[in-house]
This record gives structure tokens, C-alpha cells and sequence, in this order.
């Protein structure tokens, strides 16, 4: 056996394993942390794919923003699951059923690395060969997400925006904006606040770093996104939330939720007005390349900025339900 | 000649490294409390994975690939034993008292507290 099956099975085992333990499990937070976990096996399982952009995303997205905002939401409710009052034997029959129909659609999908399965033939080959002469960037992921997929990508950011108002709706009747400001210090959390004031530079840079080096590596839009929410998130978390809105104002923060959405229709609304199809870059700029490259860079930064805005927001509403956190509380 | 002393040097690094990261998973089921546990794979951990870390530096040369490793090690020096200490720290504050050996051998195996749920 290769080593590349043995570890396939063992991350696998591992997936299997936590999601076995999440099921039955009643202390939630222990199933928010095993969550995690199944987040992070999981983007260890597509790295070995060489899935490397999905799997930064998934590490990013599911170890790191969901795991916050759930704990946000366990604060708000309760740390333990109730047992079941009702049979559980209609869910299980529902389970099986739709599990069978999956396998069994499984049979007709082409072997595991078949050359020949419609996704090595349709059109990857016409991305794989075209992307230097027509986009110009090396990294073909960030080539096909933006540029050749842009209409895709367009609609999972507004499925962000979306999801994000939908969240704000839901909490906004509760969201308290602060009164008089009252800053809030944990003089005994010294090591916390040293290290957080630290590592919130690197931080920022880091995202930077992911968002504008996407053509030539792994990373974008939405990895940064999540890496730039994740430093404002630690700042009020350590800071308090009342010196978080004062750095980074929540009404600031909603309106960069549209921003993002705006910035990248309204890229394809110049090449639009240009005379070329929607989200054809190609006008932007002197020359094809040029302007594929203008349009790949603003497009991706609206989806980080909507991405970041709508974390950070989404995390200012679970975070202003209840009291702030007193310093004997700790 | 100088391959064999760089696989020789990162071997010795990264076995070292996955030693003490075993040490610390072990130590993590096989100590008595909360506060031990997290001992056992706060400390254990820091050091492992900077250990192999420093073992992938050597096996890849003076590249960008160090110098990124170089930041993640990093990033888990002032991270890890950093979240180490605001979880002992959320579990005292939250009242989990760390289990003091007895004078007499009465605590002998009672059963042990268990840690995590506060």
C-alpha cells in the first residue's frame, strides 16, 4: 500500500471518528470544538488532493470563523442539548433512504481519477492550456474562480451578502449599539493582551499577503476576508466589544457589507458599458492581460471586503446580545 | 556528503519533535486533571512542532519555503503556550480547582475529577 492511501484512510478514520463523536455527544461546546476539528481533517484531506486553495478556505471558514461563531451562539443559548422528547426512528429511515440514494448515485459517477471523467475533458483542458496567454496569472485556481467563473463566484458572494442581512435582520431588533462608549480593560489578562497586540499586525498583513498574492499562490477574496474578520474578531475579544466598535464602527462595517457586492457588479458593469459581455475584464486595462488582471485584482477585492464585513458584523450582533463579559466574571 | 549530514540533522529534529508530541498526546490521556493535561500537551506541544518545523527548515535549504516556516514557527511560539495559558486561566477563574495530592494516600484511586466542563 502506498503512503498516499495509508493516509487517505487515516484522515479518513479521523473524519469518521469526530463525526461519530459529534453525533453523540450532548455537551455542545465539546461538539463546536469536534467541529473544528472535522473542518480541519477535512482541509487536511483536500491539501493531500492538492486542493490547496479549498482546502485554506475550508481551514479558514470551518476551523476558524464558524467555530467562533458558534461559541457566540452557544453563549446565547444553552451549553447542552436536550434529549430527544419524539421517536427518532422517522429521521433515521429519512437518513438511510437519502444515504442509499447517494451511494447509489455514486455508482454512475467515473472512477476516482479516471482520465477520462467528463471533468478532465470538458473544460478543464481549455483552462489548463489558455490561462497563460489569456489571463497571464500562474495560480489557474484564482484564473478559473475569477476570471472564467466570475459569474459563480459573483453569486456565492451574494449568497454571503444575503446570508449576512439575513442575520443582521434576525438580530437586529437586539443589537445594542453602545451607550457612552464605556471602555471596558482586563488589567489580569496581561498575557492575552500582549500577545493579541502582538500578533493583530502580522495578522492583517497576513490577509493583505493572501488577498493581493492570489494570482501567483494559493489564497483570495474569500480566504482574506476570513483572515482580516479574524483579526477584528480577536481584538474584540480580548479588548472588549465596546473598543472594537470604537476602532472599527458597526454602521461602517454594514455599509462595507454592500460595498463589496457593489465593487465587484460594478466591475462588470464598466466592461459591460465598454460593449463586452458582463465581467469581461478584458476592457480594463491597454491590453487583454492587462485588464484581466485590473478586473481579477478589484474582484477579488470586493469579495474580501464583503466576506470581512459581513463576519465582523455577524459577530457584532451574536456579541451584543448579552452583557459584556465583567472582568469578575472571567 | 552535506546531504547526508542535512537528512541526518532534520531526521534527528523531526523524530525528536514527533517524540515529544507523542509524549504529550500520552500525557494528555494518561494525567489525572485538567491542569496536568493541559501541562502535558501545553509545553510538549510548543516544542514539538517548533521541532519539526525547524527539521522541514533543514531539509529545505535557504528558500522561500524557510522563510515561511520560519513565520508559522513563529506564529505557534507565541501562540500556543498563549492559548495554553487563557484556558488554565478561564478553568480557575471558573472555578475548577486543581487536584492537590493528599497527605495521607486517601486520594489514591478515588475517582478522578473530571476536567474540561467547568
Amino acid at each position: 500500500m502506498s503512503i498516499e492511501a495509508i493516509i487517505n484512510i487515516a484522515l479518513f478514520v479521523f473524519l469518521g471518528l469526530t463525526a461519530f463523536a459529534i453525533l453523540k455527544l450532548r455537551a455542545l461546546f465539546a461538539v463546536v470544538m469536534l467541529s473544528a476539528v472535522f473542518s480541519l481533517v477535512s482541509a487536511a484531506l483536500l491539501v493531500h488532493l492538492d486542493a490547496v486553495d479549498v482546502a485554506f478556505t475550508e481551514a479558514a471558514v470551518g476551523a476558524g470563523i464558524s467555530t467562533v461563531l458558534m461559541l457566540a451562539t452557544l453563549a446565547l443559548t444553552s451549553r447542552h442539548e436536550k434529549a430527544p422528547t419524539r421517536s427518532q426512528a422517522l429521521p433515521l429511515i429519512v437518513v438511510f433512504l437519502t444515504g442509499f440514494a447517494l451511494v447509489y448515485g455514486t455508482l454512475d459517477m467515473p472512477r476516482f481519477g479516471d482520465p477520462q471523467a467528463p471533468i478532465q475533458v470538458h473544460v478543464a483542458p481549455k483552462y489548463i492550456a489558455d490561462t497563460q496567454s489569456e489571463i497571464g496569472i500562474p495560480n489557474i485556481v484564482t484564473a478559473v474562480l475569477a476570471s472564467y467563473r466570475g459569474f459563480d463566484t459573483l453569486g456565492e458572494v451574494t449568497v454571503i451578502f444575503t446570508a449576512g442581512i439575513g442575520v443582521l435582520l434576525l438580530l437586529a431588533a437586539f443589537i445594542r449599539e453602545p451607550e457612552g462608549l464605556r471602555v471596558q480593560t482586563m488589567d489580569h489578562h496581561l498575557v492575552l493582551r500582549v500577545v493579541t497586540k502582538v500578533l493583530i499586525g502580522p495578522i492583517l498583513l497576513f490577509a493583505l499577503y493572501v488577498q493581493f498574492h492570489a494570482d501567483y499562490g494559493p489564497g483570495g477574496g474569500f480566504q482574506a476576508g476570513i483572515i482580516f474578520a479574524s483579526a477584528f474578531i480577536i481584538y474584540a475579544l480580548v479588548f472588549g466589544l465596546e473598543n472594537a466598535r470604537k476602532a472599527v464602527p458597526g454602521r461602517a462595517v454594514r455599509l462595507l457589507v454592500a460595498c463589496g457586492v457593489l465593487l465587484y457588479g460594478g466591475v462588470g458593469f464598466v466592461s459591460f458599458l465598454f460593449g463586452k459581455n458582463y465581467l469581461n475584464y478584458s476592457v480594463l486595462g491597454a491590453d487583454q492581460v492587462a485588464g484581466q488582471h485590473l478586473g481579477i485584482l478589484l474582484v477579488e477585492f470586493g469579495v474580501g471586503l464583503t466576506v470581512a464585513a459581513v463576519m465582523v458584523s455577524t459577530f457584532y450582533a451574536f456579541a451584543g446580545q448579552n452583557p459584556p463579559i465583567g472582568d469578575e466574571d472571567w | 556528503m552535506s546531504a547526508l549530514v542535512t537528512d541526518a540533522v532534520s531526521w534527528a529534529l523531526l523524530a525528536s519533535g514527533s517524540l515529544l508530541v507523542v509524549v504529550g498526546a500520552l500525557g494528555l490521556i494518561r494525567m489525572p486533571d485538567f491542569y496536568t493535561r493541559m501541562h502535558a500537551a501545553g509545553i510538549t506541544d510548543t516544542l514539538g512542532a517548533d521541532l519539526i518545523l525547524l527539521g522541514l527548515m533543514v531539509q529545505a535549504g535557504f528558500s522561500l519555503v524557510t522563510v515561511k516556516l520560519l513565520l508559522i514557527a513563529a506564529f505557534l511560539f507565541f501562540t500556543s503556550p498563549t492559548s495554553t495559558h487563557a484556558i488554565a486561566n478561564a478553568a480557575l477563574t471558573a472555578g475548577l480547582k486543581p487536584r492537590v495530592a493528599e497527605r495521607s494516600s486517601a486520594g489514591k484511586g478515588s475517582a478522578a475529577p473530571e476536567g474540561g466542563e467547568p
